[in-house]
């Protein structure tokens, strides 16, 4: 496990998304009103990239016809099949149990303790007046 | 595989229909401007069942340049034919749709506009893409004399054919089209379209596009049993038809109730000499998108195997949501020979490309 | 006599429309004078879907000599020839395809009579289902309401191409009806010719016809999940009749597929489709429309992956298969005791109730 630094927290606009690479490996950042998760950026159905999905709700219905919304804006619809997954947790709506996508640790630090290390910061060059985002790898 | 793949089925796209104009007689752009299409269905411009995603597409496909999905050929050059090594990609225009238009001579004037337009911005400018010829099929003699004229120009490898016209594609009606294109050696691609007015299905019109959607595949059956049945293939045996859009997987089974149902009514059709399914296997191709995801995928392999390899070709639908990537479309493992098939040399001979 | 079928339940054997003459004592004084004095007590009411003239509409040597009643016929070429145990008749009466609805219901109610007193108080192996005048759901329903009584009736019987798919919710009082009393939707090939039989239009021949039929089970089930008639009515088993099977695969491949992603179009519909349909579908035997080589047909069998579906039955008189061949080649062993009395029994309730 290591920690990089992967962008400013300001490049991932509100209920926005962005792609970033760490280790080769892409992941998609995404921005829930303030709260930032890191999904692995390949859908696991035929590999599409999350980040250029929609934000949408789950759908519930207790009777056909009684539409409902819950957990708003908190899915990411695949921009390919529509597959949802949930920001939270990598979860697939369709198939929970069987499909998920990778989860990764992400939090928000202050460039003037990332200034101090140990993380790695490759391609965001930091500075001591922001804030930004490092995830777990 | 040393080649790169063969993309059975690319859409290319305008900003309006107002592209067409350039390409339309004063008289008929006067009618698109003052009157404009005739359907059968209730809506003039939108679908009754409307589509999931903006421009059916897939979310990532809209060109950073602005118009929709498939309209901008550099950015479907880069998204696409180079980032997927597409040796060379089957062109099919579905819109506007002047194939069921019910002013026959104003359906005529859409399709021949539209084959110009797709020859000038797609064809012309990009040799890896192909031409499939629309046509106003309600009418045979001005379909006929489009194809003819879309030969003569060049650029073209198919005729298209919609699946959904206001008699089932064997009918008698229709049997120029189709030896024509035979006696031109091109096939003809049937793609998913038409609004004819009969119900999607034959129980009847379907409330969700969930259900629209699944109704392409059960369609193309009745597509496949019209032209063997009504005797066409028997007709025109150097026919080939390629099935685009509709998956493979059911043709098998379709097959085997076709030959049942012959061996015991083949006194209603004389015209028949071989089991339905010996017409199927000889003059039908399919292209493979949106393909079938059994549970396991090995059941994948061996239908491939009962439909013939030799007739299966990749397609990705480019730029549509239900798109395949060829990376991963098959979930089983193909052999070599089974790959270079599919992904490139059924397509090539049957559209005799490079 | 063939010992491998000895007390099977066969789910789907044909009993003939009668001639109108003889329905005229089951119809009330005013449908009666109505047959009579308009010309209608010679009128043929076959259904165009039935095909009642085709080589398919019956085998040769079942086809009926001089003198022998229907039920003789069905006694002699199936229940004594093969040792039925239970058999479940369907009289497909073209009343209703009539546009005039109470005159069809008229109908119906006279047919359902005549089943239970010219064939089901006749031979006791013998079980019917309810034919329904569609053309009316309320009118529907109170047939139902009407037959339930009779334990003898085991099934709701409506054809799969009617002038709307049955999921939608104007049929719900139907499904509601037939679930609360125990009785399954019976959904039998053929249909009104109301609206084109493909979405291309209509196929030229009886044969095309045919074949394309079976098409119309794939939209019904596909209404009847999407539109969440099983999320409704959970009880609710669907059995379809003369519909094949082996297209069975894709068809369940195919809506899970699209449910994945369009699942929020129909969000009531919360569990993969063919899981649904595996647990409230239930399908007859013939037509098998069997592939070439048995282990296809085995094959096939296994992508379904589910033992609980197949309904054994001949479709007699129906020429499905000759001589002796009601199970085809290639069934696996281990299948037999569910697809012969089993599932059956599990399907239809009221079997149990009196199953020898
Ligand atoms: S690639 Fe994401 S749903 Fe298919």
């Amino acid at each position: 496990m290591s920690r990089h630094v992967v962008a400013r927290v300001s490049e991932v606009p509100p209920e926005g998304a962005l792609r970033v690479t760490v280790k080769g490996r892409p992941i998609a950042l995404f921005n829930l009103s303030g709260e930032f998760f890191a999904l692995y950026d390949r859908c696991p159905h035929e590999g599409a990239s999350l980040c250029a999905g929609r934000r949408v709700s789950i759908a519930v219905a207790d009777t056909p016809g009684e539409y409902r919304l819950e957990r708003r804006g908190e899915m990411i619809r695949c921009p390919w099949h529509g597959w949802d997954f949930d920001i939270r947790t990598g979860q697939s709506w369709c198939d929970p149990e069987h499909t998920r996508v990778r989860r990764y640790a992400v939090s928000v630090e202050a460039g003037e303790r990332l200034a101090k290390g140990p993380f790695r910061a490759e391609s965001v060059p930091v500075s001591v007046e922001d804030d930004y985002l490092v995830v777990e790898v | 595989m040393t080649r790169g793949i063969v993309d059975c089925d690319i859409h290319p796209n305008m900003a309006s229909d107002a592209e067409l104009l350039p390409f339309m007689p004063r008289r008929w752009a006067d009618h698109l401007r003052d009157y404009g299409p005739l359907n059968h269905q209730g809506l003039a411009f939108a679908l009754q069942h409307p589509r999931f995603n903006p421009g059916v597409a897939r979310a990532d496909s809209w060109p950073p340049n602005g118009g929709p999905p498939g309209s901008d050929l550099d950015f479907m050059r880069a998204h696409h034919l180079d980032a997927h090594n597409i040796d060379h990609g089957i062109l099919m225009s579905l819109r506007p749709a002047g194939c069921d238009e019910r002013n026959l001579d104003y359906g005529a004037a859409i399709c021949a506009a539209a084959n110009d337009w797709q020859h000038a911005r797609f064809v012309q400018p990009e040799p890896r893409l192909h031409g499939g010829i629309m046509i106003p099929q309600e009418d045979p003699d001005a379909a006929v004399a489009e194809i003819e004229r879309c030969v003569a120009k060049g650029g073209f490898v198919q005729v298209n054919f919609t699946p959904r016209a206001s008699e089932p594609p064997g009918r008698r009606r229709y049997r120029r089209i189709l030896e024509c294109a035979a006696h031109h050696g091109l096939p003809v691609g049937f793609h998913v379209s038409g609004v004819p007015g009969h119900p999607s299905t034959g129980a009847g019109h379907l409330t969700y596009y969930l259900q629209e959607h699944h109704s392409n595949m059960p369609g193309m059956q009745a597509v496949v049993a019209s032209l063997v049945l009504d005797g066409v293939f028997a007709a025109l045996p150097a026919l080939k038809v390629v099935l685009i859009e509709g998956g493979f997987t059911w043709a098998p089974a379709l097959c085997w109730r076709m030959d049942q149902a012959w061996r015991r009514m083949r006194g209603e059709v004389p015209a028949l000499t071989r089991p339905p399914s010996d017409y199927v296997r000889e003059h039908i191709w399919y292209t493979t998108q949106p393909i079938e995801e059994p549970d396991r995928a090995e059941d994948l392999a061996e239908i491939s195997g009962w439909v013939g390899w030799d007739r299966i070709m990749f397609s990705t639908d480019y730029p549509h949501w239900d798109f395949d990537d060829p990376r991963y479309a098959f979930r089983c493992p193909l052999t070599a020979a089974q790959r270079e098939l599919v992904f490139s040399a059924n397509a090539r001979a049957l559209y005799r490309l490079p | 006599m063939p010992t491998a079928l000895h007390g099977a339940i066969d789910c789907d054997v044909h009993i003939p429309p009668p001639p109108t003459a003889a329905l005229l004592p089951y119809l009330d004084a005013y449908w009666r004078e109505q047959f009579t004095i308009r010309g209608l007590v010679g009128a043929d009411f076959a259904l165009t879907t039935s095909a009642s003239r085709t080589p398919l509409a019956c085998r040769p040597d079942w086809r009926p000599g001089k003198g022998e009643s229907g039920l003789a016929l069905l006694q002699r070429h199936v229940l004594d020839h093969f040792g039925t145990g239970i058999a479940i008749g369907h009289c497909l009466h073209g009343a209703v395809a009539l546009h005039t609805e109470d005159m069809a219901a008229a109908l119906c109610r006279a047919v359902n009579d005549w089943v239970a007193a010219e064939w089901l108080s006749r031979d006791d192996r013998l079980r019917a289902s309810i034919l329904v005048p569609t053309q009316n759901v309320a009118l529907a329903v109170a047939e139902i309401e009407r037959c339930a009584a009779d334990r003898r009736f085991v099934q709701v019987l409506v054809l799969a191409m009617l002038d709307h798919p049955l999921g939608r919710r104007q049929w719900w009082p139907l499904h509601e009806a037939a679930a609360r009393h125990g009785l399954p939707l019976g959904i039998h090939a053929g249909g009104l010719n109301r609206h084109a039989t493909t979405p291309t239009g209509w196929p030229s021949t009886h044969l095309e016809d045919h074949v394309v039929g079976a098409q119309a089970f794939d939209a019904q089930l596909a209404s009847l999940l999407t539109e969440g008639v099983f999320t409704k009515f959970p009880d609710l088993r669907v059995v379809l009749l003369e519909s094949g099977f082996t297209w069975l695969p894709t068809f369940l491949w195919r809506m899970n597929k699209i449910w994945r992603g369009l699942r929020a179009e129909v969000p009531w519909v919360t569990r993969l489709p063919a899981d649904i349909l595996r647990q409230h579908v239930r399908i007859t035997l013939q037509p098998v429309d069997a592939p070439p080589r048995p282990e296809m047909l085995a094959a096939t069998l296994a992508q379904i992956d589910c033992d609980d579906m197949l309904l054994f039955s001949t479709d007699y008189p129906h020429w499905q298969f000759d001589a002796d061949a009601a199970l085809p080649e290639g069934l696996p062993e281990a299948l037999l005791p569910k697809l012969l009395r089993g599932n059956a029994l599990a399907t239809f309730p009221r079997l149990a109730e009196t199953a020898p």
